[in-house]
C-alpha cells in the first residue's frame, strides 16, 4: 500500500465526487461546449474546499481527469503559490495523476487569474476557476433581469458603463476580467484574468472550460472560437504593457509582477508565469537580476 | 522578504497545519475535550452545526465541533462537506410534528392552549448572571421535578386550536406531489417555490436570518408577526424502501418547529384570516426557527406586494443566507491577487500620471 492510500481523502471515491456527479457535471459541460458562452447552470456539490477558493474548477476537474492525465495547477500564474500547491496535492492524493509544472506536458492546467504565456496545444484543457460567472452583475445584481439580457442579447448596459469609463478616465479603465463576446453572441466574463491574457481567449487550439462553484455555473469556449474583447472603434482594445522587462529572465512580452524590495521604493519585475520565466532561465535568458533569491529553484514536492 | 510569504510549499503548509493541530489542542496539561462531552455537555452547539450543516448526526457534528476548535460555521462547513459525499436512498416520508413526543410547547397567543404551556429546557426567565459554581469541578445538578400528570399526548396543535372558525389558513399540501426542490441537488432558481424558500432558510446562516426577521420587525417590510407556537420534541421518522413497498420507521429527530402568525390584514378575495410563517430546525434552535418563520413570512408577502424591504426580496434573501457560501467568498481575498492588483497598479499609476500632466498644462496656461 502506497502512503497515499492512507490518506482521509482515499475514504471518497477516485477524483473525490460519485460518478453519478461526475457524470452530471460533465453533461453541463456538453451543454456549455455547444453554446459558447452560456452560463449552464449544474448542481454544484459542497467540496472540501472552501467556496471561493477553486471549487468549480475543481469540479470541472474531478468531472474529467483520469489516471492517464497530466495536471497543471496554477494560481496568479504560478505553480508554487500556496493554493495551487492545495489543490495540486488535492488530485495527486484523490486521482492518482501525474503533476507537472510544465505547461506543454500538462493535459489539464487549472488556474486561476491567468493564462499561461506559452501557446496551448490541441488536446489541452484549461480550468479557469470562476468566482462570478455574470459578466453583467456589477451593473445589475438580479439573476433573473441578467439571464433575460443574455436571452434577448440586451448588452447595452455593459457598453453604456464602457463608455462611462471613457467618459470619466479618458479610456476604457476596466483591467481584470475584461468583458468578452463569444462567437457574436454570449456576453461573457473571462474569469478574473488581466486583459492582457484576453487575446489568448481567441482561436484557442485548446479547450477552455470556466466554473463557478458557488454561483453553480459552467461555462466553455470549445477550440478555435473566436472571443473577441469589447471595445470602440475610436477607443480600441489594448493590453498591458511594461516599461521594464523581466529582472529575472528578461522577457518582455510577459505579464509581469511587480516585488517590492525594500521601503524606500526599490522595486523589481518578474514573470508571474513562473513556469515561462525557468524555462526561459533555463535557456539562458538573463535578466538584470537574475542571480536575486526569486530565481532559486523552488523547493521540490515529495514525490507521491 | 515579506512578499515571498505567500508563496510557499508544501512544507510551509504541512507546517502551518501542524501549528494548527497544536493550537487546536491547547495546553496538554488540561484533559482532552471528548466528542462525547462535546456531544452532551455542548449540545446546542451540536444542534446547530446539524441543523445548517443539514445532516442529523450528533456524533459527527460534535466531532466537527471539536475539529473546528468551537468555530460553528467552520464546523458546519465540515458537516457540509462530508454530508455531500454520502449516497442517497431517496426521501423519507414527511415527519408528523403533530405527533411529537413534546418537551417544550408554548405559544404566546392564548393564556392556556389545549395541553398547556410546557417551558421545558429554556433559558427563558433564568437570570443572566455567570454562574461561578460551574467553573468547580464535579456539580451534577438536581434532577427536575417531574409533573404529577403525563402530558396529552398527541399535544394539541395551534392549527387545530384555529381549525373551527378558520381564523387560521389551513395547510394545503401543495397541488405538485412531484419530489421536492432539493438545493444540494440543483442550483438556486427564480422565482423560487416555497420548498425552495424553507430548505434555504432551513441552511442559513442562524445570524443572518436573525438579523433579518429583526429588520423586518423594526418595519423594513414588517409582517406583524406572534409566536403561536413553539414545539421541541422528538419525531419519528419513517421510510417507504423500494424492496418493502410500506413505511417503516428509521429512527427519531428532535426538532425545533416554530409557526408564527401574521396579525396584519389580509386581502380582500377571500374572507380575511391570519396567515403563517413556518421554521423548522433539527435540534434545539429556537432562535433560528422563530427568524426563519418571519422571513419565511416575509418572503411569502413578495408573492402579493412589491418588494420593498431586504426580508422580502427572494434573490437578496437566499442568495446571501449560506453561510458556508458566504464565509468562503468573503475570505478567498486572502488568496494571493498580485496579478488583478498589478494591473489596478498600472491603471492608477497611468491616470495620475496624465492627471499631473493636465494640472501642468492648466498652470501653464494661466501663467
Amino acid at each position: 500500500m502506497s502512503p497515499a492510500s492512507n490518506t482521509p481523502e482515499r475514504y471518497y471515491n477516485y477524483a473525490y465526487l460519485d460518478e453519478q456527479t461526475k457524470r452530471m457535471i460533465r453533461r453541463a459541460i456538453l451543454k456549455a461546449l455547444a453554446i459558447p458562452g452560456y452560463q449552464a447552470p449544474f448542481g454544484s456539490r459542497e467540496m472540501p474546499v472552501p467556496y471561493g477558493w477553486g471549487t468549480g474548477g475543481i469540479q470541472l476537474t474531478a468531472a474529467i481527469i483520469g489516471p492517464d492525465d497530466v495536471y497543471k495547477c496554477i494560481d496568479q500564474g504560478a505553480d508554487d503559490t500556496t493554493n495551487a500547491v492545495s489543490i495540486r496535492r488535492f488530485f495527486a492524493q484523490v486521482a492518482d495523476v501525474a503533476v507537472t509544472e510544465d505547461t506543454a506536458e500538462a493535459t489539464i492546467i487549472q488556474t486561476r487569474h491567468r493564462i499561461p504565456e506559452q501557446p496551448l496545444k490541441a488536446g489541452q484543457v484549461l480550468v479557469f476557476q470562476v468566482p462570478q460567472p455574470e459578466p453583467l452583475r456589477g451593473l445589475e445584481p438580479r439573476e433573473t433581469e441578467t439571464r433575460a439580457m443574455h436571452a434577448y442579447e440586451e448588452y447595452g448596459l455593459q457598453y453604456v458603463s464602457l463608455y462611462e469609463s471613457v467618459a470619466t478616465y479618458g479610456r476604457i479603465a476596466s483591467t481584470v476580467g475584461y468583458p468578452t463576446m463569444v462567437d457574436e453572441r454570449y456576453l461573457m466574463s473571462p474569469s478574473p484574468i488581466p486583459k492582457f491574457d484576453n487575446p489568448k481567449l481567441d482561436d484557442n487550439e485548446a479547450i477552455l472550460l470556466f466554473g463557478a462553484g458557488r454561483e453553480k455555473r459552467i461555462y466553455a469556449v470549445p477550440p478555435h472560437t473566436r472571443v473577441r474583447s469589447l471595445d470602440f472603434e475610436d477607443y480600441p482594445f489594448e493590453t498591458q504593457t511594461w516599461e521594464e522587462d523581466c529582472a529575472l529572465c528578461g522577457a518582455r512580452d510577459s505579464y509581469l509582477d511587480e516585488v517590492v524590495l525594500d521601503d524606500a521604493g526599490e522595486r523589481m519585475f518578474v514573470c508571474s508565469d513562473s513556469h515561462f520565466c525557468a524555462e526561459r532561465r533555463a535557456q539562458g535568458h538573463v535578466g538584470r537580476m537574475a542571480d536575486h533569491q526569486l530565481a532559486a529553484t523552488p523547493e521540490k514536492e515529495p514525490a507521491q | 522578504m515579506a512578499y515571498v510569504a505567500v508563496k510557499g510549499g508544501e512544507a510551509a503548509i504541512s507546517n502551518a497545519h501542524r501549528w494548527l493541530a497544536e493550537d487546536r489542542r491547547g495546553d496538554p496539561a488540561v484533559p482532552e475535550l471528548g466528542a462525547d462531552q462535546v456531544r452532551e455537555q455542548l449540545s446546542l452547539a451540536v444542534d446547530r452545526v446539524m441543523s445548517e450543516g443539514s445532516c442529523y448526526d450528533r456524533d459527527l457534528a460534535a466531532l466537527a465541533v471539536k475539529q473546528a476548535r468551537g468555530d460553528l460555521p467552520e464546523a458546519i462547513f465540515l458537516m457540509r462537506a462530508y454530508r455531500t459525499t454520502l449516497p442517497r436512498f431517496g426521501y423519507a416520508q414527511p415527519v408528523e410534528t403533530a405527533a411529537m413526543a413534546v418537551r417544550r410547547r408554548i405559544s404566546a397567543a392564548f393564556k392556556d392552549i389545549p395541553g398547556g404551556q410546557v417551558l421545558g429546557p429554556t433559558f427563558d426567565y433564568t437570570h443572566r448572571l455567570l454562574d461561578f459554581r460551574l467553573a468547580a469541578d464535579g456539580m451534577v445538578p438536581d434532577a427536575a421535578v417531574e409533573a404529577e400528570e403525563p402530558q396529552t399526548y398527541p399535544m394539541a396543535t395551534i392549527a387545530s386550536v384555529f381549525d373551527h372558525e378558520g381564523l387560521l389558513e389551513s395547510d394545503v399540501p401543495s397541488a405538485d406531489t412531484g419530489e421536492p426542490f432539493d438545493l444540494t441537488r440543483e442550483p438556486m432558481s427564480f422565482p423560487a417555490g416555497r420548498d425552495q424558500r424553507l430548505q434555504a432558510l432551513a441552511r442559513g446562516d442562524e445570524g443572518f436570518l436573525l438579523s433579518l426577521a429583526y429588520s423586518s420587525q423594526r418595519g423594513w417590510g414588517n409582517t406583524h408577526p406572534l409566536c403561536a407556537e413553539i414545539r421541541l420534541g422528538e419525531v419519528a421518522v419513517a421510510f417507504v424502501p423500494d424492496e418493502l413497498g410500506f413505511a417503516i420507521e428509521i429512527g427519531e429527530l428532535t426538532l425545533t418547529e416554530c409557526h408564527m402568525i401574521s396579525t396584519g390584514a389580509a386581502g380582500m378575495e377571500t374572507a380575511p384570516q391570519f396567515a403563517r410563517g413556518y421554521g423548522l430546525t433539527f435540534g434545539h434552535c429556537e432562535r433560528k426557527a422563530m427568524s426563519m418563520a418571519i422571513v419565511d413570512r416575509a418572503l411569502r408577502d413578495a408573492e402579493e406586494v412589491e418588494v420593498a424591504a431586504p426580508c422580502q426580496d427572494q434573490e437578496f434573501v437566499l442568495y446571501h443566507s449560506d453561510n458556508v457560501e458566504a464565509s468562503g467568498f468573503v475570505q478567498h481575498l486572502k488568496l494571493p491577487h498580485y496579478v488583478d492588483f498589478q494591473a489596478d497598479l498600472q491603471l492608477i499609476r497611468r491616470l495620475r500620471r496624465e492627471w499631473f500632466d493636465r494640472e501642468a498644462a492648466l498652470k501653464e496656461a494661466a501663467e
